[in-house]
């Protein structure tokens, strides 16, 4: 598959904030990507840079086979970007704004454009200081999505947006994967991501600390099982895979690798079960993981019941 | 009381905001008094020279119009503030009128009053704390500028009333603002409401101060910068007019309370009306973007000028008669023929009318900076927009906004004229020598154009050129500054036509320099991160 856009190490620093520290993102022609992270972690800052807006203190750029900051006329013809703020001109209409995006970007599909305003329920005809914060954002996500380009790049584009909408934006990103159009979305909302994305990208403190299709990442997570045995939990912890093993007389919790699976549940059914619960990895725990302070690490308190220890460390 | 709740904290946040830039701006106008008495005070040390150069001013229409008369041509503090009294009350009232819809419309623009409405402030609170904040401001400035006079060697009494009438215009024009911070949505129509209002006023006072004994007089009585120099500070002050300015600033905050009681947080007066459903075919250019947001400004700019430069136009000619001192008329005549007097007088008010589309010029190019802080550049910059078409879109706006802004200067005050002497060749006369102010108008766009290439934080850095250019000018000469550094200010470089002639050398250098400095700001933009 060919690459839509590249950030290679890429250093970005405000005065002494190092927004961006040797960023890596890679998206490849076709795909929608997701981008998260916590506030601040510098996704828009990376998206400013994929548009020219911002100069890079190191590392390397590539966005649809061009450099950002030199071919900003060709490129941002094959893109269109929903900004992480979006501030519309009081003065003018929704629907002016629309069409002058559109023709300064090269052209605007005026069906299309109808098509987008009745889907959103837009009124086109309001100023722009006369719309609620969800109207704003679409006045946006509509210019965006009106263009007929290769590439979007979205930032947190359903902000504000009612279910209904934002169920509607999803419709809208699967016809455009559909149709073999790349997309960057950055976004905080996790079920989003999940509904749209074939791929994410997790950054922290302007580093990817995660990146890889949803089954990868899932497949990096553990399970975990509570477990009532006939037997003694002991021995458990010696079996490859299983980690953080919590004992209470006949009662047993722990959380074992996804590969380990197989292996440990057959250890368990020798042992005889009484009553079993298994929770799969969710998304959720996975970002919480990231995005919390200290990262993966520091959660991994151990328990006054532990009963045989662990690295305890990484869970990779 | 509940709708007054939150005032007091409004105040200190709103103190706290500006505790850098009031006290400057106080500290500014407190030393230029000072500055001025104490320069006068070593320039005309005689009661012989200050009477004579008293009187040759009030003879000058010109200069009555621009600063007002000298009420008391023997008294030092009287010659020394004259200046102070007229354009440095503009200046006064115009700070006034920024605080106030600084602290009102432009908080409520920006939604950062919604934010603290939240929390338990009564719908009063932020018009009071406006209110408070102007009123404790100009208190200061009148205060310190009074004590900055007695320190200069003035009297007592007088610098008391000089400041207090300095704080008395100021709040008079903070109380324009709030009023017109409750009329609009955005807070540069508001300012643009209360400049066209104060520069009313201001040309009341100049059309009433020249028409000398005639009736057309009464009309200085009808304008707050009027009052302020009736109250006739070191010539026998007359302490009740202070009083109606007071009186004055109490009725426009009633209106303001009146205003905001009937209105939503966020609202105008005037609904807002629907915009096209579709752009019209022109909008499709960063040229035509600018084009339509400026357009509004540079219509009232336009009429603003145009009423100036017709009211001064048609008072041109009537100078003439200004001079009742058959002696001192023989001299101007001697000096350069029947026509000297219009011509000079023509002369000084075209260069204010040049200054005053410098300002046009200013705010215009500033826009720039305004859209990329507001974020409102980078949505256009994402599309096959290049950063120098986009900015030059905005300077386009201001370099021909400015062209035709002075344009309507010109035509106004040459028609007048010539509708007054019966000569129709003055309208091109007249319109040629308004044109001359443009390339020192063109230098003060390209500043801020490098301004805003070079160093985006200090966006207001336009105006503080524009104040020290116009500064320079004014008080350069009466403190014997070195040529070089007055020499520094573009208007110093502009020919003093119609009076004299034209030289054409100047203009070419100056609008040089105005596009080197464009397109340096355009180059520096070009390298640097937006945002
Ligand atoms: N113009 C700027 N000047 C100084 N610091 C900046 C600037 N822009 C961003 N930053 C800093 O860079 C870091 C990354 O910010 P960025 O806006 O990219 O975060 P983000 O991931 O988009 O966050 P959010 O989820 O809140 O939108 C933050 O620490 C921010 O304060
Ligand atoms: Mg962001």
């Amino acid at each position: 598959m060919a690459e839509a856009l590249a950030l290679e190490r890429l250093v970005k620093t405000f005065g002494t904030t190092r927004a961006l520290d040797r960023l890596d993102l890679s998206v490849q022609v076709g795909e929608v990507h997701g981008f998260l992270g916590p506030n601040g972690a510098g996704k828009t800052t990376a998206l400013r840079v994929l548009l020219g807006l911002l100069r890079t203190d190191a590392g390397v750029v590539r966005l649809l086979g061009g450099d950002p900051w030199d071919d900003v006329v060709a490129l941002h013809r094959r893109l269109a970007y929903v900004p992480g703020d979006v501030n519309l001109w009081p003065a003018l209409s929704g629907g002016e704004v629309i069409d002058l995006l559109g023709r300064l970007r090269g052209g605007l599909d005026r069906t299309r454009r109808d098509e987008l305003l009745e889907r959103f329920e837009l009124d086109p005809t309001k100023k722009g200081r006369a719309y609620s914060k969800g109207n704003r954002q679409k006045v946006a996500l509509i210019a965006a999505l009106a263009a007929d380009v290769e590439l979007y790049l979205l930032d947190e584009p359903t902000s504000g947006l009612d279910p209904v909408m934002e169920a509607e934006f999803r419709a809208c990103v699967q016809e455009m994967r559909a149709e073999g159009r790349t997309v960057l979305l950055s976004s905080h909302i996790l079920a989003e991501v999940e509904a749209v994305c074939d791929r994410v990208t997790i950054i922290r403190n302007g580093k990817a600390v995660e990146t890889g299709s949803l089954a990868d990442l899932r497949h990096l997570m553990r399970t975990t099982i509570a477990a009532e045995l006939n037997g003694d939990a002991r021995g458990l912890c010696a079996l490859a895979g299983v980690h953080d093993v919590r004992a209470d007389g006949e009662r047993v919790a722990f959380e074992v690798d996804s590969e380990a699976l197989d292996g440990t549940l057959r250890a368990l059914a020798d042992r005889g079960v009484r009553g079993l619960s298994v929770q799969p990895p969710t998304l959720e725990e996975l970002f919480l993981r990231h995005y919390q302070d200290g990262g993966p690490a520091a959660r991994e308190a151990p328990d006054s019941q532990t009963v045989c220890s662990d690295e305890g460390g990484s869970r990779r | 009381m509940s709708d007054f709740a939150g005032a007091g904290q409004l105040v200190r946040l709103a103190l706290r905001r500006d505790r850098l830039l009031m006290p400057m701006w106080v500290a500014v106008f407190a030393f230029m008094a000072t500055v001025s008495a104490a320069a006068t005070a070593g320039m005309y040390p005689s009661l012989e020279s200050r009477v004579q150069v008293a009187e040759t001013a009030n003879r000058s229409p010109s200069l009555v119009a621009l600063y007002g008369k000298i009420y008391a041509p023997e008294s030092l503090g009287a010659v020394a503030m004259w200046k102070m009294a007229g354009t440095g009350a503009l200046m006064v009232a115009l700070l006034g009128l920024i605080v106030a819809v600084r602290h009102t419309r432009a908080e409520e623009e920006n939604g950062r009053l919604e934010l603290i409405g939240a929390a338990a402030v009564g719908r009063f609170a932020a018009l009071t704390a406006a209110l408070l904040v102007a009123v404790l401001m100009n208190g200061a400035l009148g205060l310190l500028t009074a004590a900055g006079l007695v320190a200069a060697g003035l009297p007592a009494a007088g610098s008391l009333a000089f400041g207090l009438s300095w704080a008395g215009v100021g709040v008079v024009f903070a109380g324009v603002g709030l009023v017109a911070a409750q009329l609009t949505r955005s807070a540069r129509l508001a300012t643009g409401i209360g400049a066209a209002v104060l520069g009313a006023f201001y040309l009341l006072r100049a059309v009433g101060d020249v028409q000398g004994g005639s009736g057309l007089a009464a009309l200085s009585w009808l304008s707050p910068i009027g009052w302020g120099q009736r109250v006739q500070a070191f010539a026998g002050e007359r302490w009740w007019v202070l009083l109606l300015l007071l009186g004055l600033t109490g009725a426009l905050t009633g209106v303001a309370y009146l205003l905001v009681a009937r209105r939503d947080l966020g609202s105008g007066l005037v609904p807002d009306r629907a915009g096209p459903a579709v752009a019209a075919r022109s909008l499709r250019s960063p040229l035509a973007l600018a084009w339509r947001l400026q357009r509004g400004a540079l219509l009232g700019w336009s009429l603003g000028l145009l009423v100036l430069g017709a009211v001064f136009g048609s008072v041109a000619s009537n100078v003439e008669g200004f001079v009742d001192d058959p002696d001192f008329r023989e001299v101007i005549v001697r000096l350069g023929g029947e026509r000297t007097l219009t011509d000079a007088f023509l002369t000084v008010e075209l260069g204010v009318m040049g200054v005053v589309a410098s300002a046009y010029g200013v705010q215009a190019a500033m826009r720039l900076r305004a859209e990329e802080a507001a974020l409102r550049a980078e949505p256009l910059l994402a599309t096959a927009v290049t950063r120098v078409r986009w900015a030059v879109g905005h300077v386009v706006v201001a370099v021909a906004g400015t062209t035709v802004v002075m344009a309507v200067a010109g035509l106004g005050s040459g028609a007048a004229h010539a509708a007054q002497v019966g000569d129709a060749a003055q309208v091109g006369r007249v319109f040629g020598a308004a044109l001359a102010h443009l390339p020192a108008a063109w230098v003060l766009v390209g500043i801020v154009v490098l301004a805003f290439g070079l160093v985006p934080r200090f966006g207001a850095a336009g105006w503080a050129f524009l104040v020290a250019f116009f500064l320079l000018g004014e008080l350069g000469p009466l403190l014997e500054l070195d040529q070089r550094l007055l020499d520094l200010s573009p208007f110093a470089h502009t020919p003093r036509v119609p009076a004299a002639e034209v030289e054409v050398a100047p203009l070419l250098w100056l609008t040089a320099i105005a596009a080197a400095l464009v397109g340096a700001g355009l180059v520096a933009f070009r390298h640097r991160d937006v945002g």
